[in-house]
């Protein structure tokens, strides 16, 4: 396993995020996260950053993905423009841009499911732990079980809970009832559902709540032990509640997984993440640390962005 | 549109559509009620004595000492019937007596080879033969006097024997036919010879078949063509009319009067018509065979044709890219979805027997086969449907988890695709058992035993949809089985809604389960 962090002050950060999040989400649970900022005012109200401006320096950090003039095709469309990016180890990673800009094909790119989508090719170089993503030799099932998935909306299977969580698990070849329902419990614990499900596991997991089903296929994810959690708009569906719980989550598994996460929301960005990719009409825009990308664009069109002046 | 325009298009369309339901519902009860009341009619009606005889002779149902006494009875409410007609055959017999003391006399004046021959004839008339052999030793005496005509005595004794045959043979035929009549109703008279058939032994085993074939004992039915213009009328006479004056005048009214003596109709619940084989081409006996062929038709055809079907459906859903080849595919199959199914049928004798050579003869196997690819479009499409509606999001999840497609499919796409494929499943199973066509040339036999599994591979079965269309066209008498067409067909609306209604509780918990 690769997702031991790379510096010790990352998991002191873990641990001060999670206090931040945690309160936010327990102060204030029915205050919904506001969609779109006023245009002036809005870099001043995102004052819970992760609290990381310190030793974030996206060149000294390990990369986990590294992006190299990668481009995605539909057909004739080029939907991501040559991308250069690299994410790094343990940290989470948010990209954000307007509606089609190409973050969410790229995210699907990483543990290839856009290899579903017929006439769908791309170029250049996708590395996982210097292992191109696109090489013939790579066996896609390993890819993406080493790679986990959380989806815009939450996607359980028809099944009960114990089976939704085992799936991962079960798929690897694990047949014993004990062991199975040791990694049910542990990953429920680590997407904080398990004190609710804990009587149900056997009832169906269509039963649960959005936010709870959200928080089971966070569950379900974790099972397989990934190295890396793409999360492709995870609390779009959700209401303001179960967002906090969400990225209550992402708060306290940052450092043990790479996490790269796609919003629409910028304060959702600004709150969970270390570093921000805004993505524009397929190309890199801009990269950064978070903290430094919301106050201090370099780019005029990441600027015009987050001030909603556009997208 | 005005408002009150739109209400009056509203509700008249709710009108249109709840008329077209009533219609429809209509239609179902009309057509299911004849066969519910006359399909009732073959398990539960009034069995006379005759259909206890029947099961117990052939199919060792009932006890020796009921059956026994039960006969007895009857026996004896049936001899007055016997000695009546005894008496008038008696009767006519002496009417024929001074012809043969003439011929006696004859032979005993003459000598010769003449009265050696007739001398040989008469010995074997004794007391206890028949009317009909006096008559036809009569006739022989007769031939023999006439092939030796010699004086005027022999011409008297020829006259009188021709006009004592004329007047007797009119009353001996009258008599036959009444005799003939009462064998209907009864079974065989006393004295009798044994017939080769079965259904000749016993009388009618039914009351409403008792109560018809009493009318027809106790009317002639003719035709009148007095009228040239209305080409003949049916005409209804008492038989008693012919037989005014004679000893034999108050049988009819003996028969009519005492016929639940006779007969002793019983309400019964013929259980065993499900579970017995038939005898003398169904005129007695039940349906197991047909039955049992028919579910081991439906059941093959459904080994067959879901797995095919289902994997079919897998690969043109999941596997299959788009290309021309798969799309002239799914056309060919809603093409095969359309043909005829007598086509399958004959393609089936062609292919499964006369090709492949599944079996020597038709068989189950075959037959099978031949129905399982008349249904697999259905199931194909069914299925298709079904995967097709399965969110993509289901499968998204499955793939992100790191399982392959074939483990998609298996764990999570067949199950939820389940309800539906079961419908396709429902659908075709109603019709797999239903269709005569495909059988006819691959499976079906008129008459057969039950088969065991292991057999259904080289035998041909009776099957309930091919035996209701032969027991209706083809039977020698189909009048009187006209309880076992009906109780067929009941049988088979039975089976299939049996069929269907365990489909739709398994549909019903699957889709439980699914929902939640």
């Amino acid at each position: 396993m690769h997702n031991e962090p790379a510096t010790t002050p990352a998991i002191k950060d873990a641990r001060l995020y999670m206090s931040t999040a945690a309160d936010a989400a327990q102060k204030k649970p029915d205050e919904p996260a506001p969609q779109a900022p006023d245009n002036g005012i809005a870099m001043r109200r995102m004052q819970s950053f992760a609290g990381r401006e310190d030793h974030c320096d996206l060149e000294s950090l390990e990369a986990h993905v590294r992006a190299r003039t990668f481009s995605i095709f539909y057909g004739d469309n080029e939907a991501v423009r040559s991308l250069s990016m690299d994410i790094p180890r343990g940290r989470v990673t948010a990209i954000i841009g307007p509606s089609g800009c190409g973050k969410s094909t790229f995210l699907r790119a990483i543990n290839r499911m856009n290899d579903l989508i017929p006439r769908c090719y791309t170029t250049g170089e996708l590395k996982f732990d210097d292992q191109n993503i696109y090489d013939k030799m790579v066996d896609v099932v390993q890819l993406r079980q080493r790679i986990g998935m959380v989806f815009q909306k939450p996607n359980p299977f028809p099944k009960s809970i114990f089976d939704n969580v085992a799936y991962g698990p079960r798929l690897q070849g694990e047949r014993n009832h004990g062991r199975l329902a040791d990694i049910v419990e542990r990953s429920l614990h680590e997407a904080a559902l398990w004190d609710e499900v804990k009587d149900r596991l056997r009832d169906n997991a269509l039963g649960l709540s959005g936010g709870q089903q959200q928080r089971m296929c966070l569950a379900r994810a974790l099972a397989v032990n990934p190295e890396i959690l793409l999360m492709d708009e995870p609390t779009s569906a959700l209401d303001p509640r179960s967002t906090a719980s969400i990225e209550g989550l992402i708060g306290q598994l940052r450092g043990d997984y790479t996490i790269i996460i796609v919003t629409h929301n910028m304060q959702q960005a600004a709150r969970v993440s270390d570093f921000t990719a805004f993505m524009y009409e397929g190309l890199l825009v801009e990269y950064g640390n978070t903290t430094q990308l919301f106050t201090n664009p370099e780019n005029k069109q990441t600027e015009d962005y987050i001030t909603g002046r556009f997208g | 549109m005005q408002l009150h325009t739109r209400k009056l298009l509203d509700r008249s369309f709710t009108a249109t559509g709840f008329f077209s339901i009533l219609m429809m519902a209509c239609a179902l009860v009309l057509i299911l009620y004849p066969i519910i009341k006359r399909g009732t009619g073959a398990y539960i009606f009034r069995a006379t004595v005759e259909h206890r005889r029947v099961q117990f002779d052939e199919f060792g149902a009932g006890s020796v000492q009921e059956i026994g006494q039960e006969a007895a009875e009857v026996a004896a409410a049936r001899q007055p019937v016997f000695d009546m007609i005894a008496g008038h055959e008696e009767g006519l017999k002496t009417g024929l007596q001074d012809a043969f003391e003439q011929i006696r006399a004859l032979a005993a004046t003459e000598g010769g080879f003449l009265a050696r021959s007739i001398e040989r004839r008469l010995k074997r008339v004794h007391d206890s033969s028949s009317l009909e052999e006096c008559l036809l030793i009569l006739g022989a005496v007769q031939e023999t006097l006439e092939g030796r005509l010699q004086n005027e005595r022999h011409q008297n004794v020829i006259s009188l024997i021709k006009e004592r045959k004329k007047r007797v043979h009119a009353e001996a035929k009258k008599l036959a036919d009444m005799k003939d009549a009462l064998r209907d109703l009864l079974g065989p008279l006393p004295g009798d010879r044994a017939s080769e058939l079965l259904r000749n032994h016993y009388g009618q085993t039914r009351w409403d078949r008792c109560l018809h074939y009493l009318d027809k004992f106790l009317y002639k039915y003719g035709w009148d063509y007095s009228d040239p213009l209305s080409g003949g009328v049916k005409v209804r006479t008492p038989r008693v009319d012919e037989f005014h004056g004679t000893a034999i005048e108050p049988i009819f009214a003996y028969v009519r009067d005492n016929l639940e003596a006779m007969m002793r109709p019983r309400l019964t619940f013929y259980w065993r018509f499900l579970t017995t084989d038939s005898r003398d081409a169904h005129i007695f006996g039940g349906i197991w065979p047909e039955v049992l062929g028919t579910f081991y038709l439906t059941i093959g055809a459904m080994l067959f044709a879901i797995p095919m079907g289902v994997i079919a459906a897998i690969y043109l859903c999941e596997y299959a890219r788009p290309t021309r080849t798969v799309s002239l595919l799914r056309s060919c199959m809603s093409t095969l979805a359309g043909v005829p199914s007598i086509v399958f049928g004959l393609f089936g004798l062609a292919f499964f027997l006369n090709t492949v050579g599944v079996s020597d003869s038709k068989s189950v196997l075959a037959g099978s086969l031949t129905l399982a690819l008349m249904i697999l479009p259905t199931v194909i499409r069914a299925s298709e449907e079904a995967i097709l509606a399965v969110p993509f999001s289901y499968k998204e999840a499955a793939l992100g988890l790191g399982a392959g497609r074939w483990r998609t499919v298996l764990t999570v796409i067949l199950p939820a695709a389940m309800p539906g494929i079961l419908t396709g499943i429902v659908i075709s199973m109603g019709r797999a058992a239903g269709e005569t066509a495909p059988i006819i040339f691959t499976a079906a036999v008129s008459v057969g035993l039950a088969l065991s599994p292991l057999q259904t591979l080289n035998n041909p079965t009776p099957a309930l949809p091919w035996n209701i269309y032969n027991l209706c066209t083809e039977h020698e008498a189909v009048d009187e089985i006209r309880h076992v067409q009906f109780g067929m067909v009941f049988t088979l609306v039975a089976l299939v809604l049996l069929l269907n209604i365990i489909a739709i509780a398994l549909r019903a918990r699957i889709s439980r389960k699914l929902r939640g």
